[in-house]
């Protein structure tokens, strides 16, 4: 099919969804940096500077790996992985944060405040704040601070101060409501860093543009070693920042078909899941419309995920407008499927995955063996696994 | 014509300035609102504020979050909240009601479905913290053909280029925010609030009501010389969460009364 590559439009629609849904202290502020994010976004000085730091900060680019012992042993399409987990902080969330550190400096804000569920985006902040010598302050569930206790010691070292949430579920919806209550109150000097492609306009456009460096490159690197496209991409799907950076500068190539693999936790049917483009409906939360998990009075619902980094009752609005328009189609992993992979990819290829990208590498575990040996699949393997030993020793009965 | 109207027609008639108690429906429990409500409107309130609980209430301080999850925790849905009104219309015909609360719920009922039970049970106004004017969409149109008042908030970053079109789609009163926070945060400035009020006058007719962080009768009375409205939400939500569970029907209207004879002696 084809898909015209333009949006959102002016006001931050995809669509039905994204728009700009805050309380009215927040209209003018948004405004402001949607100005600054379009003023900057051409501005040469400052594609030179954020490029700088991609290369010798972040060290990109990250590295397109052709998987051989895994393709042929799944015995279908030939595999690729974007290692995006050879990033600085093991992540693709640091693209991210240098785009959104640097225009924070260019805007003379000098104090940066983020929300973080398993503490990725808040070590990628932290790291960021540091680099640019800027005061941090991360926004943390109670119960999440007691689950990654390495990544809260990690954003101490690096200077950031870490606020434990107490509202709520006291996970990452509950963080994120909380940095907005900072943002408001600290309007004047603070800069929000959303870490995924969701919350009011400009932020789903701007994160997706920071991280659309992975598509970019994928491409270029596909066409240096196999001279061609993809035929099919995959990521993981939780807010969805990486699989908005792998998909989007593809979105026109209608030849290459999209997976986002959401997080089907216990199971779909079992209710215990993180996957609100497979099972949710529409609603509005965290200033976007988009597919939320709510109860039949619109409350928000608790999730539940292996990975803290899929574990997120909403979406970015792009996915809710791919989804209906049918650009992309999404799927959903188990937790026992993505600990299963985890553990191929690591004994396979010698690559340990983070638990969130294992559900994209469990799903073309699925696919990869229905595929023609000359069909070529890219996945996003959006971070490494070390984070994850913890949880995936515990699940096994192991003691560290 | 609207209740909101008519108020606001005769305090100005009797050169009084409204009195705006917020609560969360539902909180502590969904039985304990109407009699509160009864309660507040004895005490001096002239149009009550009703909280619509949330899940995620990302514009409110600690008090009005707690509140929030109290009243879920007790089983309060939209559908209660509306019933409330319900059960309050039965008793009083007169004073408004304006739901407060946050979008989810409201779409998840449905736009159309919610503007008719609404008028129905006898609501007068609407205020979506998380619905700015630019995203109402279909909205507008029938909250208008149901006789309920959109309202909504200014705020001090609010630029004068917004005043005009928040005015143009308003109805019943604006909201103005007297701080750059979360409701129930730190001292306002008087004479910072004082400034903004008299610009939102240059665009609108409409009366002008100041709320977030009004704590006492003293900030109360500074706020009615300068407004058409005084909105008290945390400093009473706080007083439901502290007091006395058994008493709250005396101690809370015994609060409001303090606020209204202060603003009354000006």
């Amino acid at each position: 099919m084809s898909y015209q590559n333009n949006l959102p439009d002016k006001n931050g629609h995809f669509g039905v969804y994204g728009g700009i849904f805050v309380a009215e202290t927040l209209m003018q502020p948004l405004e402001e940096l949607r100005q600054a994010y379009e003023h900057y976004m051409q501005d040469a000085d400052f594609i030179a500077e954020l490029d700088k730091d991609l290369q010798h900060f972040v060290g990109r680019p990250s590295a397109l790996y052709y998987a051989s012992r895994w393709s042929s042993h799944l015995g279908g399409a030939q595999i690729y992985l974007k290692r995006e987990d050879l990033n600085h902080t093991g992540a693709h969330k640091i693209n991210n944060t240098v785009g959104q550190a640097i225009l924070a400096k260019r805007m003379g804000k000098k104090r940066i405040i983020a929300e973080t569920g398993a503490g990725q985006h808040g070590v990628a902040t932290a790291t960021v704040a540091a680099r640019f010598g800027m005061d941090c302050v991360i926004y943390m569930g109670s119960e999440d601070i007691k689950r990654q206790a390495i990544n809260v010691y990690r954003m101490r070292l690096l200077g950031a101060e870490v606020r434990a949430v107490e509202s709520g579920s006291k996970t990452l919806k509950d963080a994120l409501n909380e940095a907005m209550r900072d943002w408001v109150t600290n309007i004047d000097n603070t800069f929000y860093i959303i870490g995924t492609v969701a919350g009011p306009h400009p932020y789903p456009a701007m994160v997706r543009d920071f991280q659309a460096i992975i598509g970019r490159e994928a491409r270029e690197q596909l066409q240096a070693q196999a001279n061609c496209l993809p035929d099919v991409l995959i990521a993981c799907v939780g807010g969805g920042s990486n699989a908005m950076g792998l998909f989007y500068p593809f979105l026109e190539d209608e030849s290459v078909a999209m997976y986002g693999v959401e997080a089907a936790g216990d199971g779909i049917e079992t209710g215990h899941h993180a996957a609100p483009l497979c099972a949710g409906k529409t609603g509005v939360l965290h200033g976007n419309r988009t597919y939320l998990m709510s109860n039949e009075d619109g409350q928000i619902i608790e999730t539940h995920s292996i990975s803290a980094g899929l574990d997120y009752p909403g979406v970015g609005p792009e996915h809710a407008w791919l989804k209906d328009t049918g650009r992309v189609s999404y799927v959903s992993i188990t937790d026992q499927e993505a600990l299963t992979a985890f553990h191929e990819l690591t004994r396979m290829e010698g690559i340990m995955p983070a638990l969130e990208s294992s559900h994209a590498l469990a799903y073309c575990q699925k696919l990869a063996p229905t595929l023609d040996k000359d069909k070529i699949i890219v996945v996003n393997l959006s971070g490494r696994g070390d984070k994850d030993i913890h949880t995936v020793a515990t699940l096994e009965g192991i003691e560290i | 014509m609207n209740r909101l109207n008519n108020c606001f027609e005769k305090l100005r008639a009797d050169k009084r300035k409204a009195l705006i108690p917020f609560i969360t429906a539902g909180d502590p429990s969904p039985k304990f609102t109407e009699p509160m409500m009864h309660a507040l409107v004895d005490a001096g309130a002239d149009i009550i504020e009703l909280g619509i609980p949330f899940s995620d209430p990302m514009a409110d301080g600690p008090v009005i979050q707690r509140a929030s999850e109290r009243a879920l925790a007790a089983g309060t849905s939209l559908e209660i909240v509306l019933n409330i009104v319900k059960s309050f219309r039965a008793t009083n015909q007169t004073t408004p009601i304006v739901l407060m609360g946050y979008l989810n719920p409201i779409e998840i009922m449905g736009y159309a479905q919610f503007a008719q039970q609404a008028q129905t049970v006898g609501v007068d106004g609407v205020l979506i913290v998380d619905l700015p004017p630019e995203e109402m969409g279909d909205f507008q149109p029938l909250l208008q053909a149901h006789d309920i008042a959109p309202i909504f908030l200014v705020a001090p970053t609010t630029t004068s280029e917004r005043i005009k079109k928040i005015a143009a789609k308003s109805a019943g009163y604006l909201y103005y925010v007297s701080i750059k926070g979360v409701t129930g945060s730190a001292n306002l400035d008087i004479s910072a609030v004082a400034d903004k009020v008299a610009e939102i006058r240059q665009y609108t007719n409409l009366p002008i009501g100041v709320g977030f962080g009004i704590k006492n009768a003293q900030i109360a009375t500074q706020i009615a010389k300068i407004s058409d409205a005084v909105i008290v939400g945390s400093a009473i939500v706080q007083r439901i969460e502290t007091e006395n569970p058994d008493k709250l029907l005396e101690t809370i209207p015994a609060f409001l009364r303090e606020l209204r004879q202060a603003m009354d002696k000006i």
